[in-house]
């Protein structure tokens, strides 16, 4: 039977995730390769990587980061931030990563998208997109970028739609509202995008409970569900949200090691 | 024992690597059709266009070699688009293909309400007792990324299937060739355990 998604995400900053995790019995752990070892044999579906290193001179760190997660682990993960050019696609796939993640880049180049899926395979090239509620736009949200900071004038659906047509096999749909909240993801903003596209789509933003991501399922139609400090700080698991789910009657991968 | 891992310009290989080394076996990624000839048993790994594929497994001579690599008798695992082009023909790119299985490779419906490519985590239904299955529970997972599907003539050739709006073939095989649909170097501790008895399996 085919299953919904558990991504993990994690924020890297010069090679260190940027908060010390606190996973199972307190420990803090820093280093990104440790934390998606224990990730991966905890069920984990899928990890994310955001690389938000500052500087240009360390993105090279990153890349030794994802060679030695890729010797590590055997499940599919990404990377994404700070990706500009083909050739940055390039050295992130050859390290090991199955997909690369583009963002602000692509509002800025659209064109990398259906660079990356011609050279790579439109499966590799997955778009980010952080959303923010708004009246004025024709879908009623609006593509923001740089974290939120700074607002587009693209619309969120038809930026999605754009962005399959030019060739992305994936969408990381994060709403800058619930973003942190803790109080549940965007159902309605996930569920008009996911309708809309024929890839599939992660939701992000918002994840504190289980009963979340059985909603994003449900109610946003989603094909992923992205988890971070839900799981980072220890106060739910991934096998814990997966027993649930499938108490729940939605498929998940619960057989893992 | 080495095993040589195909290389033709079809995406990277290095998640295969990554798990064949962690199996602890001596591999090879060759690039001509020449450097077949002392390997033992043989990966053809790969994403991408199968048109494209076909295209560079012949002018590096690698067509021809793989063939003759299946009429030793040597052990051969495709994977994903691997796994199509040992087939007769795909209708993507309408592209002849290697035939060691007779059928072709058809796209997954469009209009079965499920998006397309299939990328994600789905269980498989084994038709067959293979050693490629030993050890692996039945609710295992594997992980999947793909929009064309193999269709063997013969139902024999099909091993193990898979629901996606349709039921499909996930693994296939022949002989000395088994081929997968999905992606055991990223299916977990399951596909690692499916990539180790193809490297113990006898044919």
């Amino acid at each position: 039977m085919f299953q919904k998604r558990i991504v993990v995400c994690l924020d890297v900053r010069d090679g260190k995730v940027t908060k010390g995790i606190k996973f199972r019995g307190n420990v803090d752990i820093g280093d990104p390769v440790e934390l998606a070892r224990r990730y991966y044999e905890t069920g984990a579906d899928e990890l994310v990587f955001y690389d938000i290193t500052a500087s240009a001179e360390k993105r090279g760190i990153m890349l030794d980061v994802v060679r030695s997660v890729a010797a590590e682990i055997f499940i599919p993960f990404s990377v994404g931030g700070g990706i500009a050019t083909v050739e940055d696609m390039r050295a992130v796939l050859l390290a090991g990563a199955e997909k690369v993640s583009v963002n602000s880049q692509a509002v800025g180049n659209p064109g990398i998208i259906g660079e990356g899926a011609a050279r790579f395979g439109r499966q590799c090239i997955v778009l980010g997109m952080d959303a923010l509620a708004d009246g004025t736009m024709p879908s009623g949200y609006r593509v923001v970028i740089n974290g939120g900071r700074t607002p587009t004038d693209l619309d969120a659906l038809q930026w999605a739609k754009e962005a399959v047509d030019r060739g992305a096999g994936e969408i990381v749909l994060n709403s800058i509202d619930a973003d942190g909240t803790r109080d549940g993801y965007e159902c309605r903003l996930t569920r008009m995008v996911s309708e809309a596209v024929s890839v599939p789509v992660v939701a992000s933003g918002g994840a504190g409970e289980p009963r979340h991501l059985r909603e994003v399922f449900q109610t946003g139609r989603a094909d992923a569900a992205l988890v971070a400090s839900m799981v980072h700080y220890g106060t739910h698991t991934v096998p814990e949200i997966k027993e649930y789910l499938h108490g729940e009657g939605i498929p998940v991968r619960l057989r893992y090691n | 024992m080495t095993v040589a891992i195909v290389d033709y310009d079809a995406g990277n290989l290095r998640s295969v690597e990554t798990a064949l080394a962690r199996l602890q076996v001596d591999y090879r990624v060759v690039r001509r059709g020449e450097e077949l000839r002392e390997a033992d048993r043989l990966v053809l790994p790969g994403v991408g266009d199968a048109g494209s594929a076909m295209a560079t497994l012949r002018e590096s001579g690698l067509a021809d070699a793989i063939m003759h690599f299946f009429a030793t008798g040597r052990p051969i695992l495709g994977i994903c688009l691997g796994s199509q082009i040992v087939l007769d023909r795909s209708e993507e790119s309408d592209a002849r293909c290697l035939g060691l299985i007779p059928g072709s490779v058809v796209a997954l419906p469009r209009d079965a309400g499920y998006k397309i490519p299939h990328m994600g985590w789905n269980t498989i239904e084994p038709l067959v007792d293979h050693p490629l299955f030993r050890g692996i529970e039945e609710d295992s997972s594997f992980y999947f990324v793909h929009s064309y599907v193999p269709k063997p003539e013969q139902g024999e050739s099909i091993l193990a299937e898979c629901e996606y709006g349709v039921r499909f073939a996930a693994v296939v095989g022949r002989e000395n060739l088994v081929a997968a649909q999905f992606h055991p170097e990223k299916s977990g501790v399951a596909g690692l355990r499916m990539l180790d008895n193809f490297l113990q399996w006898m044919p």
